[in-house]
């Protein structure tokens, strides 16, 4: 068994684990020790890929397999990971672990919350290690589905109508994409060869510029909408807010950088020509992403709201980033995709524990809770200080590298953009200070508050796991952006015939 | 022609040998016993069903009034898997006391009907087809009025005869057409023949109106919905399944033959139909509350979705079609069947009936589920390949506005899904149904769908199979 269809078959296996479980404290074990085991597998991944890489080894994907599936269409199973997919399976790893220790306290129905998530992460895995766009649109769309289920039942508020609004959003964002791939398809032969789904062999043949003025927006805005590009970006909030925990947690933290990643390695890759010559419509869009969502975090009173807004803010500097199109902004595109990632995970976990425990979410309703629960609220603090950039966490590396790499650009235009979207640190930083001073700081005034816990041992697996990754991908960067940067490469290739 | 030639009408053969099986039996069981059929029927088909799959030799009988090729016994094959998985799904609604000495009758009307469906797929001329789908309807009308003690049926039975007669009748007024400009009824004859005057366009759309009715394409759909909701769901499930894609084999069949010098034409009208079809089927079910009725216009726009696959073309097109088809019979009758044992167990078909069905009945609502997804196109479930390789067919022939309006259509219709999801899994329910004890039959029927379901996707062997046999067409 290959490295990489294990990522899928260990989630799998643990599925089907969790059909013969009897009780809802086997299926918490079955789950965690599964995903236990998903996320050893994806450290191993990348200590493997490392090696390989030290080793030498200079092809553009390693661990490649090819299996033919559908014959007379040439779609294949074809999987392999470069330094930027292998930093996003990471990822996902920590936050499917994360995210199942932060939903320890589900009961109700708990045998089918923990399939729906973890088949949810099935569809996430096999879309970073595909190489095929058949089988990469199969698992998007496997991993978009359960989320329908996940916000319906287990969610709160107005959840039904968060559920279909975000199921419809995303589907009509998979419907775009699904014509940018067939037009794709249908145009990746070159001169008689057969007509292929893999990336590679589509990258080495130009499409027609026509036809990628047609497809490129497809593509980009298909994934855009998952990547909360403004205006398809308002199912994030809703979505967001009314999911339960482990859910909000792996749709900020990681289908939003499917959204991300999707726009990187299919739109922009395959169809850099009409990439290149559209940028300033989406530069425009994404930068109204950034800014619109910081100010929306400002305006809100929910924490949940705040961080699904400042999610659009941060995922719309990932797309910004992507659209500077050099090699230092992909870079920190990929960085912030990671370090948002983590962050956002965190954020979303605690917030579900403080809920857990004062049953409000409104911060004006809290005030001086660090007394009773110092654990959750120095994570907190840390989550925040690490989203609004402080040097030594993780937001500080991405962001510093992203508006290095967009500000390299001599015009006008970029400059103004660029300087645009700096602005936005500062409404982070005043949105994620409000909320830590209103809510930990200040006099302990509620009676109720009195008498809450501080996290248990299960939240501090969760909590303990983020923070050490947001810290450690802060003090010591340099591996994972040179993991990153070693693959871009081949990409930026592709982008070279249009340097003037 | 010798005895062995009679070989090539194998599955016509065996249908008419099971029909006067079910005669013979019925006639050897006592008046208190009647119900003792349904098992043996069953048996009796699923053993037709199974022979049906080994190899056949092909060739073409009475001077080429009967043809048949290995595409065509696939073809009959898929048809009879739909009716062995509808007549499994019917054994619970026989036993009941009100149809429990009419078991035999329904065999046979079934059985007559496929054997007019097999004759019409095989059919060399045009009076075979015309034979063949009169054979294939007038049995179906009695069996939509099957429930004589309910208004409702009866009044579906009227309907559909009514219509299903005006729309033969508008068939022959086509074929008269082509045969007045070509001189010959046999296909071989008239393909060469057909030029695109104009005698021969207008006959091509009398004969594809005809066809519209049986695939209830807009704007002939507008029988559908009446009839379904009142004929007994098995019937509903047998025309929304098996009838529906009984036509549409000998539509592709005929397009890519007889009519193909006419493809300007008919491509455009495929074109408007496919785009009408859809919207007009999806914003309809909508709407519904009634499950029957969903699933009608649900099927209305599955129709106009399979038409993108036929405008794809030979090679591609005819391969997502058959394939898009048989994915959609296990689906269709997956949710059927689900209906079927509920609607059997309590009367109840409405959609807010099915609120918290999860928690009551939990392997009903998977299959639901199942069934809706794939319906809906949503991996990992079969339907997401079929349709996948529907919009595949019509992006290759650049279609790419016609792709675009589908994937539009297919979010419209996910919605309507999901809000059936809805009910079952996230609704609550003060009273739910209570748990339900589906027979034996009934549950292997829902097995064999979720099974296809399942299997068809991923096995590609499968796919890669049709598209051999289709490029002999």
């Amino acid at each position: 068994m290959d490295l990489l269809t294990l990522l899928i078959i260990i989630p799998v296996l643990t599925i089907i684990g969790l059909v013969f479980c009897k009780d809802h404290k086997q299926v918490k074990i079955v789950a965690a020790t599964g995903m236990s085991v998903q996320l050893l597998q994806c450290i191993y991944v990348v200590i493997a890929y490392l090696m390989e890489r030290k080793a030498g080894n200079k092809a553009e994907m390693l661990f490649q397999k090819n299996y033919m599936w559908f014959d007379s269409l040439n779609i294949q199973y074809s999987i392999g990971v470069d330094g930027i997919s292998v930093a996003l399976i990471l990822l996902t790893g920590i936050v499917i672990f994360t995210g199942i220790f932060a939903s320890w306290n589900v009961t109700h129905l708990a045998k089918e919350f923990f399939i729906s998530l973890i088949l949810l992460s099935s569809g996430v895995f096999g879309f970073f290690i595909s190489l095929d766009l058949f089988t990469m649109f199969l698992f998007y769309e496997i991993a978009v589905i359960p989320m329908y289920l996940l916000i319906g039942i287990w969610g709160s508020g107005p959840k039904e109508y968060s559920a279909m609004k975000l199921t419809l959003m995303l589907m009509g964002g998979s419907a775009l994409l699904l014509v940018g791939l067939l037009g794709i398809y249908f145009h990746s032969s070159a001169g008689g060869s057969p007509l292929t789904f893999n990336i590679l062999e589509i990258a080495k043949v130009s499409i027609p510029i026509e036809m990628q003025r047609f497809l490129f927006p497809c593509t980009f805005i298909g994934f855009g909408v998952l990547g909360a590009l403004f205006p398809f970006h308002t199912w994030s909030p809703d979505g967001h807010a009314s999911a339960p925990t482990a859910v909000s947690m792996l749709h900020a933290g990681v289908l939003m950088k499917l959204g991300g990643y999707g726009c990187f390695r299919i739109a922009m890759y395959l169809m850099p020509e009409a990439a290149h010559e559209m940028a300033w419509i989406f530069i425009l869009l994404t930068g109204i992403s950034v800014i619109y969502g910081a100010l929306g975090a400002i305006m809100q009173k929910d924490l949940k709201y705040i961080n699904a807004y400042s999610s659009v803010s941060h995922c719309g500097l990932v797309l910004f980033a992507l659209l500077m199109m050099n090699e230092t902004a992909f870079n920190g595109a990929i960085l912030q995709m990671v370090s948002h990632g983590l962050m956002c995970a965190l954020f979303f976990a605690l917030i579900g524990m403080i809920y857990g425990r004062t049953k409000t979410r409104m911060i004006n309703e809290m005030q001086g809770i660090m007394k009773v629960m110092p654990f959750l609220s120095v994570c907190y603090v840390i989550g925040g200080l690490a989203s609004l950039g402080l040097p030594g966490l993780s937001g500080f590396v991405a962001e510093m590298t992203i508006f290095v790499g967009a500000f390299q650009h001599p015009d006008m235009f970029h400059r103004i953009a660029t300087v645009i979207a700096i602005a936005s640190i500062v409404v982070t930083a005043v949105y994620i200070l409000r909320m830590v001073g209103r809510m930990f700081m200040g006099p302990l005034d509620n009676e109720q508050f009195q008498g809450l816990t501080d996290a248990v041992w299960h939240e501090k697996i969760a909590t303990v796991a983020l923070v050490v990754a947001i810290a450690g991908m802060g003090m010591a960067p340099l591996w994972l952006s040179d993991m990153i940067g070693n693959s871009l490469g081949p990409i930026m290739d592709q982008f070279s015939m249009l340097a003037p | 022609m010798n005895i062995e030639s009679f070989l090539i009408m194998r599955h016509e053969l065996m249908l008419t040998l099971a029909a006067v099986l079910m005669l013979i039996a019925e006639l050897s069981f006592g008046k208190s016993e009647k119900s003792r059929i349904i098992p043996l029927a069953i048996f009796i088909f699923g053993a037709v069903t199974a022979v049906g799959f080994l190899p056949a030799p092909t060739g073409s009988l009475f001077g080429g009034m009967y043809q048949t090729s290995a595409l065509i016994i696939l073809m009959k094959n898929i048809l009879n898997l739909g009716v062995f998985i509808v007549c499994l799904q019917s054994a619970s609604w026989l036993k009941l006391p009100v149809n429990q000495d009419k078991g035999s009758e329904y065999f046979l009307l079934m059985i007559s009907t496929l054997i007019g469906m097999n004759f019409m797929i095989s059919a060399g001329d045009f009076l075979m087809f015309y034979l063949g789908l009169e054979l294939a309807t007038i049995p179906l009308t009695a069996l939509a009025a099957y429930e004589t003690y309910k208004m409702k049926s009866a009044e579906s039975g009227i309907k559909l005869i009514l219509s299903a007669s005006l729309s033969s009748g508008i068939t022959l007024f086509g074929i008269s057409m082509i045969y007045g400009t070509t001189g010959s009824i046999y296909f071989n004859e008239v393909a060469p023949l057909i030029t695109g005057d104009n005698l021969q366009v207008l006959g091509f759309l009398f004969f594809f109106t005809g066809l519209a009715f049986k695939i209830s394409i807009v704007p002939f759909h507008l029988w559908t919905a009446d009839v379904y909701e009142g004929a007994p769901v098995n019937i509903t499930s047998y025309l929304s399944v098996v009838s529906k894609a009984a036509a549409l084999f000998i539509l592709i069949i005929l397009m890519f033959t007889v009519f193909n010098a006419l493809e300007v034409v008919a491509t455009k009208v495929v074109y408007v139909t496919a785009i009408l079809t859809m919207t007009v089927g999806n914003l309809f079910a909508i709407r519904q509350q009634n499950l029957k009725r969903f699933l009608a216009f649900s099927s209305i726009a599955q129709a106009g979705f399979i038409f993108l696959g036929v405008i794809g073309g030979p090679g591609l097109g005819i391969t997502s079609v058959i394939y898009f088809i048989l994915i959609y019979v296990f689906s269709n009758l997956g949710a059927f069947g689900v209906i079927a044992v509920i609607s059997g167990k309590t009367g109840k078909e409405n959609i807010p009936d099915y609120n918290g069905l999860y928690l009551t009945n939990p392997k009903l609502s998977l299959v639901m589920m199942l069934s809706l997804f794939s319906l809906a196109g949503i991996p990992p479930v079969a339907g997401f390949f079929g349709k996948f390789f529907l919009f595949a067919a019509a992006a290759q022939q650049g279609y790419y506005i016609l792709v675009l309006i589908a994937v539009a259509n297919a979010v419209i219709s996910l919605y309507y899904y999901l809000l059936v999801v809805k009910a079952m899994f996230i609704n609550k329910s003060e009273q739910p149904i209570e748990p339900i004890h589906s027979d034996g039959f009934a549950r292997v029927g829902m097995v064999l769908c979720v099974l296809g379901m399942v299997v068809i996707g991923f096995a590609s062997i499968i796919f890669d199979y049709i598209e051999t046999l289709s490029r002999q067409l």
